[in-house]
Formats: C-alpha cells, structure tokens, sequence
C-alpha cells in the first residue's frame, strides 16, 4: 500500500528532492574524527547540557538549587567537558556482544573442566587459596563495580558517563563470574567451604589494606576521583598484581587450567578501560586552561591512593608464599607492578 | 520407553539453582568499616526492611539474554530495508517520530543515572542487582532508540529535524514537556525521583502506553521498525516494574513514610498522566493515517491499562496498607481524556505552535474526523473547523496560524508545573511561589509546584525536596522577538538558510515549502511576563476571559 499522507506517494529516502532531502548526518556536534562514529552518533549530547543546547536551563533543581548535572561534581576543570570520546566506542550492542561472549566463554570453559574432572585434580592447598584469596577478590570486584556505577551518576557529560557505566558492568559482571564459579567448582570439591571469601575479605589482616583501599574509592563523594582510583591506580598496582600475577600465572603450576581464562577477560576488560581513563584524564592534564590546576589535583589522589596501594599490595605478599608451586615471585610481580603503573601515570605526565 | 537415551541426561551437570545463585550474588556487599560510603543524594524517606529481588537474575545469564534480544532487533531493521518499509511508511506517523525520539532517550538514560541514587539508599544488597540490571538496561534503552532514529534520518523520505536531533531537545517548547519528565527521574528527593516517579508510576503505569499502545500504531501506519525496538525495550521493564514493587514494600514498612508516598503517588500519577498522556495521546491519535472505527482509541487504551490494570490492581490495594489513595484525581484524568478532550487540545496546541517545531504537521481531513466524532462525541464541533483552518492556512504566503486573528484560537498560558500549556481553559488556577506569580494547568499542578515541590509537607520538614527552577516557561525566552529571528535563533531552519524544518504539510517540494520570509513580522509573546505586568483588575478580567474558553470560528 503507498504511503497515503504523502504527497509523491513514498515515504522512502530519495523519494522526492528537496531542501535537507539529503540531510543524513547529525549536524549538532563536531565528531572527533574525520567522520562521526556510530558511538558519537548515538551518545553525544544526550545528556543535555546548559552551555550548549539547554536553552531553558535545568527545569528541576536540589534544595541547594543545583541543577541535574553541575561541573562541580569533580574538582577536576575543563575547559571542555564534551571533547572526550571513549576509545572503546561502547554503545548498547557492542556492550552486550561484548559481555554476553565473555559470560558464554567463561560458562564453557567451567563446564568442559568439571566434565573432566578438573577441579579434582587442584592442588589442595591452591584449592583452599582459591577459596579464601580469590573469594576475597571478588568483594573488591564489587566494591568497584559498586562504587562506579554511582559515579556514573554525577559526569558532565553523556560521554563520561557512558564509560564509567560500561566499567561498572564489567566490574560487576566480573564479581559474579567468580562468585559463581567459585560456587560451581566447589560442587566438586570436598569439603568446599563458599564462605570462606567473605570472612577472609573481612576479617584477615593480608585482605584489610586492600579492603580499606577500596572503601576509600567506594567513600569518595568526586566522581573522577573514584574514577581515577580505580583505573589509574588501583588496578595496575593490585588488581594486575593479583589477577594476572598471581591467580593467572600461579595457577597452571598448581594443577589449576581453568581460573586463569575465568579471571583473563578481567584483563582485557581493564585494557579497555584503561584506554577511555588515559584519554580522559590526558585531556584534563593539558587542558588549556586548567593543566596546571588538574595535574596538582591528580597528583594529590595519586599520593593519597598510592600510599593506600601500597599499604594493600604489601598486606598481600603472604598469598605469593602459600601454593605450592611458586613460579612467579612477589616481589617480580609487584617490579612488574611498578613498571606499569610508571607507565600509565608518565602518560598522563604524573 | 523405560529407558530412553536423551542428550541432556549425558551432558547435565549438577549445578547452584537460580535462588542459591542470587543469593551468593547478594552477599557480595558488607558494610565498610575504614571509610563510609557518601550519601551524596539524600531523601526524606526512611527505608530499614531490605527489599528482595523478585527477579533473581544474574549476569552470567542477562548478557546473553539482553544480546539475543537485540540480534532480533537489528535483524528486524535489516529485513525492513530488504522489505522497502519505507516505500510504504506513511509520513504522517514518522514525523511525530522527530519529536518522540528526541525526547525519550534522556529520560532513558536518567533512568540508568536515578539507579546509582537509589541502589546507594538501599539497605542490603539484594535489591542492587536488580538495580544494576536496570542501569545497564537503560543504557540500551537509550543508545538502542539514538541508532533507531539514526536509521530513520538515513532511510526516510525527509530528515531535516532528525539531523538537530539532541540540539532540538534542548530548544523546543515542546521538548521541555519531555524534559520535565526526564529530569523528575534525577532530580530532587532519591526515592521520589528514581523510586516513586520513574518505577513505581512511569515504568509501572505508563510504559504500557508509551511502549505497548504506541507500536501498534507504528504498525498500522507501515512503521514496523518502531514495534521491534519499542516491545524489545518494553520486555526489560518487568524487571524494572519488580524493582519497584520491592521498594514500595519496603517504604511502606514504616509508618512514617506514608504521608511522603501519598504525597508523591499524587504528584506522579498526575504529572505521568499530563506529560505522557499530552504526548503518546497525540501521537497515536494524530500521527496515524489508520481510521478503522474498531481499534481501539487512546482514551479506550488508557481505560485499559491504566485505569484497569493500574488503578484497580496495583494502587487500590495499597489502601489495605494504610496510605490513602486519590482516587479523584484518577477519575479527573479520566474525565480530562475524555469529557474535556485532554489529548486533543494538545495537538491543537502543537499544531499551533508549527512554525517552532522541527517536525512536519499536517492537516486532519474529513476520514480523520469521521473517526474523531466516533471515538470522541462532540469533537467535531470543537476542533473541525480549526482543522480546516489548519488546512487552508497550510500553503506559504497565508498568515501563519500561530497569529492568524481569523482563526480565533488563543495562545495559552504554559502550566508551571507540567509544562504542558493550561490547554483546559475552565481549569486554569494561578498561584504564587516566593512572591512571583505563576499559571497551572489544573489545581492538581499548582499543588505540585506550591505544595509538594517545597521544604516543608503539611507541617513536616521534607529538606530532600526538589525544587521547579529555571526558565520554565519557554515563551518567557522569545518574548518580544520576531517569529522568523526566534527559528533562527532555534537552528530551525534548513541548510539553505531559509527554508524551514517544520512545514504545515507533507508536501515534499520546495515550491510548497514555508521559508523565514513567510513567517517574518510577527512577534512572539509571553503570556506570563504579560500577565504578571497586568493591574489586579485587568489579570482578573482577563482571567475570566480566558478561563471561559474561546470558539474557533468557521471557516469556509
């Protein structure tokens, strides 16, 4: 049937020629590049902002008559809020594509070990760590994802908080994984105590600096401060440190094939993250107007949670001496730490 | 057979059942003993009973959930274009789309936003992940509707207006109705915003005309692409509606919580009712070429599932719990839709106002309204003559609508609470708030400005409370100026400098099209900056005036 309200009978592009019949781009925003990505497309300026579009100003305010979004959320200063593009280029579908293949991955890789019988053959002492260290890991996993997803409330804009979201689901994406493989392989093992986690997150003292470094991003009220704790800081000094040079490398060497692909896709997730922090915070430290300012500022939450990181890698050492196989040494793993975090933090100029 | 050889008994494995997963899950939070987490968005509400998760979802199984779900909607879309869906969409429908789609992500993405301020106010942690759900489901909401109405400017016939898209939102008078709505998810009191407002009324109550009520339609004006995202999106709220549920248990379990939730029932059913009604209504009623006299109507819809589902089955029985319910203001919303012909002085409205929009409007014709007088008795003596105004003064050269003295139609006051204009004359209330005088539509939105919108509730301090602010009434912006200067100034005008996005027709040529010039020398007013300039008597007389209506006159 033809379109009956339109005047050439088609309401296909093409159909007729006149002014803007070809207009096919958005044309509110200047894309970062030569051409506007699919992710600029569907994420800039959603999130309305005063000094550009809002003509009318925030309609609702707080008592204080703060409106929805304010810049003073963060002490951190812009001279340009909208300029920042999330390298990863998340929107809905690659996130889901993205989360969905991991969640299958990790569900395939536990089902065919327990088919085998894998988790039978782990060392009993790495078994026991897996139980207490590993299920300790997972409240720090949540305790960022947590913390992340209320800091996606305050960015000022659609952008940078697109990303935090993205990096809160994959924090609490990961928190689960481990919880529930954890869960699964103690089906299978003797005297599997599934508890064991949390009382050893809260109650041992190798787990209170960490615990402590991640109430401290979880108790910030400065949304890019969590932001800048969790990806600048916390994750190559502890979560590197323990994930990758701890769980991943230890494991194979305690008769353990399947924790290091569960706990990998933690790795790949923080590369991403990683990337959408550094160009973040790259573009607040050379602000035009505000470098000097935001690099003091960064500065001051680099000392204030790098003395909490190294307080929480140091109460970790212990763990490195208790599997059986020790192919990998505390102090290698956190040289290696330290190397990493020179480089995130030289990036920024820090 | 006794013993049958199945696939599943050799694969099956043992496993944690969805309750024990869920609940593992809810014990990953503790309470943080070395540094406290910030209550950064407080509410005057007390909530000590832990709500449950009635949904018991975990992401291990909700990723690839949520991927399947939208594999089937880019499919949909990708066989839309092999099909030549837009040979066949009827513009009618699709240019109410330019304002829909500009509107509804951010209140979407607000949603994901409100998650954070409510999760943070919960006690325990079971409820968080149902709450985490919801954040990441908004965040599809939101993107997945950006792509739809990308798709809609690259494939249909006119994009002008879903070019400036988000630039729109931000500037249009009608777009600031949206806004209202969007912006009460985040703002002011947490659990009235993100508890109250956006779960327990808007996502329980009134997607199911926003997402269900208006994909039909979609249907039956050729738009099949619509459907496919909107039901998808609608398939996420259960999970939202659970959440929501669980809450008001909670509040519900102290006594002193009561008079806030009868207080916000009251605001969020009537604003819900103003705002969404004002818009779906006018979408579903005006946007369609489809007059079959047995569909449904809006106002038939509304009964259904607002009225039936809503009222009767999920606000009544909270009266067992000891909070009073304003079952008048339901039956007002009811008579408004009906009697007073809410949803059609609306489009009147917007019809009006077509030289400031970034959306095609056009005429209702004689099969229109045919279908009108059948569904609504008494229309066509109150709206078919401006109709066929609409229609005459569609061609560039006649004097726009919006100040057409022939017409008879008076320019209303914007209602300073839901910002939809006190289109019901006889209703119009005007109050004042630190001194300032203010209109409203109905007594119900001055009683949301003055009275719930304020630092104290019937004698109880509610500091939590937001506030209304900014410059709400959108006229206030333009008063003064010259209609073809303000569209300029709005960005809404074509890439050749002068023709104009919005058009009174669907008449794709150039020769047809309205340019600044046919619009220039006349100046836009405020009603508000005028009225509050008035002497006592003549705001009293012209009160009067206004609230005893105005009559179109006929046209030939």
């Amino acid at each position: 049937m033809p379109a009956t309200s339109s005047s050439v009978g088609s309401g296909a592009a093409g159909a007729a020629v006149f002014a803007d019949s070809d207009s096919r781009k958005y044309r509110y925003f200047d894309p970062r590049g030569k051409r506007a990505t699919h992710y600029e497309d569907v994420t800039v300026d959603v999130q309305p902002d005063p000094e550009r579009y809002l003509i009318q100003d925030w309609i609702i305010s707080f008592p204080n008559g703060e409106g929805a979004y304010v810049k003073n959320a963060t002490e951190a200063q812009s001279s340009n809020w909208h300029a920042f593009r999330a390298p990863d280029q998340e929107w809905e579908r690659t996130h889901y594509q993205r989360q969905s293949k991991i969640e299958s991955l990790i569900q395939g890789v536990i089902a065919n070990a327990r088919k085998f019988g894998v988790p039978k053959t782990f060392d009993k002492t790495w078994a026991k760590i897996l139980q207490t260290h590993l299920g300790a890991w997972k409240h720090a996993e949540f305790g960022l994802g947590t913390s992340l997803m209320q800091a996606q409330r305050y960015g000022y804009t659609q952008m940078i908080n697109n990303a935090t979201l993205t990096n809160s689901s994959y924090k609490l994406r990961l928190s689960q994984d481990i919880t529930l493989y954890l869960a699964e392989i103690g089906l299978e093992i003797d005297g599997w105590n599934d508890d064991l986690g949390k009382q050893t997150w809260l109650d041992d003292p190798i787990w209170q600096g960490t615990r402590e470094m991640i109430e401290s991003i979880m108790g910030s009220e400065d949304y890019l401060e969590q932001y800048f704790a969790t990806n600048i800081v916390f994750e190559p000094l502890i979560g590197e440190l323990f994930r990758s040079s701890f769980m991943i490398q230890v494991a194979a060497a305690n008769g353990d094939s399947i924790t290091p692909p569960v706990i990998s896709a933690a790795e790949a997730d923080y590369e991403r993250n990683l990337a959408n922090t550094i160009d973040l915070f790259h573009l607040l430290v050379t602000d035009e107007e505000h470098a000097a300012a935001n690099k003091k500022l960064f500065k001051g939450w680099l000392d204030k949670f790098s003395a909490l990181a190294e307080k929480a890698a140091n109460g970790l050492q212990p763990i490195w001496s208790q599997p059986h196989s020790k192919p990998v040494s505390f102090s290698d793993a956190q040289a290696r730490a330290a190397e990493r975090f020179a480089k995130i933090t030289g990036e920024l100029g820090l | 057979m006794a013993n049958t050889l199945t696939l599943n008994k050799i694969t099956s494995q043992r496993g944690i059942s969805v309750g024990e997963a869920a609940k593992k899950i809810a014990d990953l939070g503790w309470n943080p003993s070395y540094v406290q987490e910030a209550m950064t968005y407080p509410t005057d509400y007390v909530i000590k009973k832990t709500p449950k998760d009635p949904m018991k979802q975990v992401l291990r199984s909700y990723f690839p959930m949520e991927e399947e779900k939208d594999n089937r909607v880019y499919g949909a879309l990708d066989a839309a274009l092999r099909g030549d869906m837009f040979r066949n969409v009827e513009p009618r429908w699709i240019e109410w789309m330019k304002l829909f789609l500009a509107i509804i992500p951010f209140p979407e993405i607000s949603a994901a936003r409100s998650m954070a301020m409510v999760a943070r106010l919960t006690p325990g942690e079971e409820l968080r992940t149902g709450f985490t759900m919801q954040m990441v489901d908004e965040f599809r909401h939101s993107t997945i509707q950006m792509n739809l109405k990308k798709w809609y400017m690259e494939n249909y016939i006119d994009p002008a207006g879903f070019d400036i898209t988000e630039e729109a939102f931000g500037k249009c008078y009608a777009t600031t109705i949206g806004r209202q709505f969007g912006e009460g998810f985040l703002t002011g009191d947490a659990i009235t915003a993100a508890s109250i407002y956006l779960t327990i009324v808007a996502e329980t109550a009134f997607t199911n005309t926003l997402f269900v009520a208006m994909p039909s339609e979609a249907a039956r004006n050729g738009d099949y692409a619509l459907p496919t995202v909107f039901l998808s999106v609608q398939s996420d709220e259960s999970r939202h509606i659970g959440n929501g549920h669980s809450m008001l248990m909670s509040m519900l379990k102290e006594p002193e919580n009561h008079q806030l939730l009868e207080r916000d029932m009251k605001y969020a059913f009537w604003q819900n009712h103003a705002i969404v009604d004002a818009a779906i209504g006018t979408f579903i009623e005006y946007g369609t070429t489809n007059r079959d006299k047995e569909k449904e109507s809006y106002a038939e819809m509304w009964h259904r599932w607002i009225f039936e589902d809503y009222y009767r089955t999920y606000m009544l029985p909270l009266e067992k719990y000891g909070v009073k319910i304003h079952h008048d203001d339901v039956h007002e919303a009811w008579k408004r839709i009906t009697e007073k012909m809410y949803v059609h002085t609306v489009a009147q409205f917007f019809a009006v106002g077509w030289p400031v929009n970034f959306w095609r409007i056009e005429a209702q014709t004689d099969k229109d309204f045919e279908w009108f007088e059948h569904k609504y008795p008494g229309w066509y003596a109150k709206f078919g003559d401006f109709w066929k105004w609409y229609e005459k003064l569609s061609y560039p050269g006649q004097k726009v609508v919006t100040f057409n003295e022939e017409v008879g139609y008076v320019y209303p006051h914007r209602c300073w609470s839901c910002l939809v204009p006190c289109l019901i004359r006889e209703d119009m209330v005007v109050d004042e708030i630190d001194g300032k005088l203010h209109t409203f539509a109905h007594e119900n939105d001055r009683w949301t400005a003055v009275e719930a919108f304020a630092d104290e509730y019937q004698g109880r301090p509610t500091p939590a409370m937001g506030r209304f602010s900014g410059k709400r009434e959108w006229e206030t912006l333009y008063h003064g100026v010259d209609l073809a200067d303000a569209i300029v100034d709005l960005n809404f005008v074509r890439s050749d400098g002068k023709t104009l996005i919005p058009q009174p027709h669907l008449r794709f040529d150039d020769k047809d099209m309205w340019t600044l010039d046919d619009v220039r020398g006349h100046t836009l007013l405020s009603p508000l900056t005028i009225l509050r300039e008035m002497s006592d008597e003549d705001r009293e007389a012209h009160l009067a005036d206004y609230r005893a209506g105005f009559t179109i006159n006929p046209c030939n």
